[in-house]
C-alpha cells in the first residue's frame, strides 16, 4: 500500500510526517536539527530515501544535510557556496551597486534522473549544482553573468533564487525564479539562460514591463504538460502556454492577486491552487478567512475551498515553498502556515484537516508518494 | 593540549560532548586553533568563520582568560594559560533572538 511522507521545514527544526494512502492518521518525526532554520527539505525522485535539507542559522551560517534512509539519520555535507569568478555587484534597495554575498540556500531541487545531482537556489541569487550528492557545490554562473545581473534587486525577503523547476521531458530545460529579478529559462542544462518575463506587469518598476526586475513568487508545472506554467507573482496570478515565452494574467475572481505559493494538481494540468493574501503589506488572508482557491479551468475562474480551514480570526501566512501535492488518486494537497499548522486535503482540496497544529512557523512543505 | 569549548549547537553538529582537546603547534593562535578544530571536525567548516576569507562570523565571539579576544589578530599568540591548557579557548555565540 502506498505511503505519503511530508517533509516540513520550519523556523526552528525539520519534521517528517507520515501516513498511509488513506491520509487519515499521521505520525510525526522530529524535531530534526532543533534550533536551526530549515528552509527546505526535498527527496530525490530517483531514490525517495535520499533527502536533502537546507539548514541555516544567523550564528553559524549555512549547512546542507543529507539522509539516505528517509530522514531517520542525517549527515552534514559540503556547505561552501563560492560564487564563480569575481562576483560583481547587483542593485541594493536604494539602487546603488552592492556586492554579491552568499547568505543561505532557499531551495534544493534534486535531479529527476540522478540521485547524486541536486540544484541549490541561493541568496544572493545564484544557482549551484552538486553532482556528488552534496559533497561539493559549483555555481552555474551563466545565470548570474548573462547580462542583467547588475540590474537585479532584492525583494523584502532578500534577493533569493527560490524556485527551480526541471522539465521532466527535457532535462536540458529548467526554469528558475528570483525575487526580484523574475523568471529565467535554460535550454542547455544551466549553461546559458534567458529572461522569460514577457507579459508580466509590475507597477512598482520604472518600466512596468521591463525584461527583468519582476518579483516572481513561485512557478508551478504539471509534468504531463511541461509547456504550461503557472506563476504567483508579487501581484497577479499568471499563465504561460509556451514554456514561459509569453504570460497572461489569470487572477480572475480571486479576492486578492497577492500571494506566495502556487501548485498544480498531480493529474489535472489545468487545476491550480493558490492561497490569496490580503496585500503586499498585510501578509494574512483577506477577512481573516484562510481560503485555498482552486481553478479547474487553468485560471480566471476560481472557487474558494474552506471546509476544515479557519474562517474567522485567522492571520497566518503561507510562504512560497510551503505548498505541495501527492500523486495519489484522489490527489492530496498540503500546505503549511506561519502559525505552525500543516493542512492536508485527501480529496483535491474539497476538505481540509490540520495534520499537525503547533509546529514553529512553516517555511516549506514537500510531499513524497512512496510505493 | 589545547582545550576548546564550543557552543552546544556545534557540539551537537559534530557529535561531541564537553570540551575538545587538540594538539596545536606553537605559536598557538586563534587561526591555528580553528584550523585544528576544523581538521578534526570538518562539518564545522564555515560555521565559525568564513570559508574563504576566514573572517569570524558576526555573531561568533572568542573568549579566553576572562578576555574578549574577538577583535585580536587571528595570528596573535594566545595567553600562556590557553597554551598550557590551564584555561580553555571559548567559542561563544552572541545573545540574539530576544
Amino acid at each position: 500500500m502506498s505511503q505519503v511522507r511530508v517533509l516540513v521545514g520550519t523556523r526552528k527544526a525539520a519534521f517528517v510526517l507520515t501516513s498511509d494512502a488513506k491520509r487519515e492518521h499521521w505520525e510525526v518525526s522530529g524535531p530534526h536539527f532543533a534550533g536551526w532554520e530549515i528552509f527546505h527539505v526535498k527527496g530525490s525522485p530517483v531514490d525517495p530515501n535520499r533527502l536533502y535539507a537546507s539548514q541555516s542559522s544567523g550564528w553559524f551560517g549555512q549547512l546542507i544535510q543529507r539522509s539516505d534512509d528517509g530522514g531517520q539519520t542525517w549527515s552534514p555535507m559540503d556547505n561552501q557556496f563560492t560564487y564563480d569568478g569575481v562576483p560583481g555587484t547587483h542593485q541594493w534597495y536604494d539602487g546603488t551597486p552592492h556586492p554579491w554575498e552568499f547568505k543561505r540556500v532557499w531551495h534544493l531541487e534534486p535531479s529527476l534522473t540522478d540521485r547524486d545531482t541536486v540544484y541549490a537556489g541561493v541568496e544572493d541569487a545564484a544557482l549551484f549544482r552538486s553532482t556528488d550528492g552534496g559533497g561539493s557545490w559549483h555555481e552555474l554562473s551563466g545565470l548570474r553573468g548573462h547580462g542583467t545581473g547588475p540590474k537585479w534587486q532584492p525583494g523584502a525577503g532578500g534577493m533569493c533564487l527560490h524556485t527551480i523547476v526541471i522539465d521532466p521531458t527535457n532535462p536540458q530545460r529548467m526554469y528558475i525564479a528570483i525575487s526580484a529579478a523574475g523568471a529565467f529559462r535554460t535550454e542547455d542544462a544551466g549553461e546559458t539562460w534567458k529572461p522569460i518575463n514577457r507579459g508580466l506587469v509590475s507597477p512598482m518598476l520604472p518600466n512596468p514591463t521591463a525584461d527583468v526586475g519582476h518579483c516572481v513568487h513561485r512557478i508551478a508545472m504539471n509534468a504531463a504538460r511541461p509547456n504550461l506554467l503557472f506563476m504567483q507573482k508579487h501581484l497577479d496570478v499568471m499563465r504561460s502556454d509556451d514554456a514561459g515565452d509569453n504570460w497572461h494574467e489569470v487572477s480572475g475572481n480571486l479576492p486578492s492577486d497577492f500571494g506566495f505559493p502556487i501548485e498544480v494538481h498531480a493529474h489535472e494540468p489545468e487545476t491550480v491552487y493558490v492561497v490569496p493574501i490580503k496585500s503586499q503589506t498585510e501578509h494574512f488572508p483577506p477577512e481573516g478567512k484562510l481560503r485555498v482557491y482552486r481553478s479547474r479551468t487553468g485560471g480566471t475562474e476560481w472557487e474558494a475551498l474552506t471546509h476544515g480551514l479557519p474562517q474567522r480570526d485567522c492571520y497566518v501566512n503561507v510562504l512560497r515553498d510551503a505548498m505541495s501535492s501527492d500523486t495519489l488518486d484522489p490527489c492530496g494537497i498540503y500546505f503549511g502556515t506561519t502559525g505552525g499548522q500543516v493542512y492536508a486535503s485527501a480529496n483535491s482540496g474539497d476538505d481540509w484537516t490540520a495534520i499537525v497544529h503547533d509546529l514553529p512557523a512553516v517555511l516549506s512543505v514537500e510531499v513524497q508518494t512512496l510505493a | 593540549m589545547i582545550r576548546v569549548y564550543l557552543p552546544s549547537p556545534l557540539r551537537t553538529l559534530a557529535k561531541i560532548s564537553g570540551e575538545v582537546e587538540l594538539d596545536v603547534v606553537a605559536p598557538v593562535t586563534q587561526r591555528r586553533i580553528l584550523n585544528a578544530v576544523e581538521a578534526a571536525y570538518p562539518m564545522l567548516r564555515g560555521t565559525m568563520r568564513d570559508h574563504v576569507t576566514q573572517v569570524r562570523r558576526p555573531f561568533i565571539r572568542f573568549f579566553a582568560c576572562s578576555e574578549d579576544l574577538s577583535h585580536e589578530s587571528p595570528d596573535a599568540e594566545l595567553p600562556e594559560a590557553v597554551v598550557n591548557g590551564t584555561e580553555p579557548f571559548l567559542v561563544v555565540t552572541a545573545i540574539a533572538g530576544g
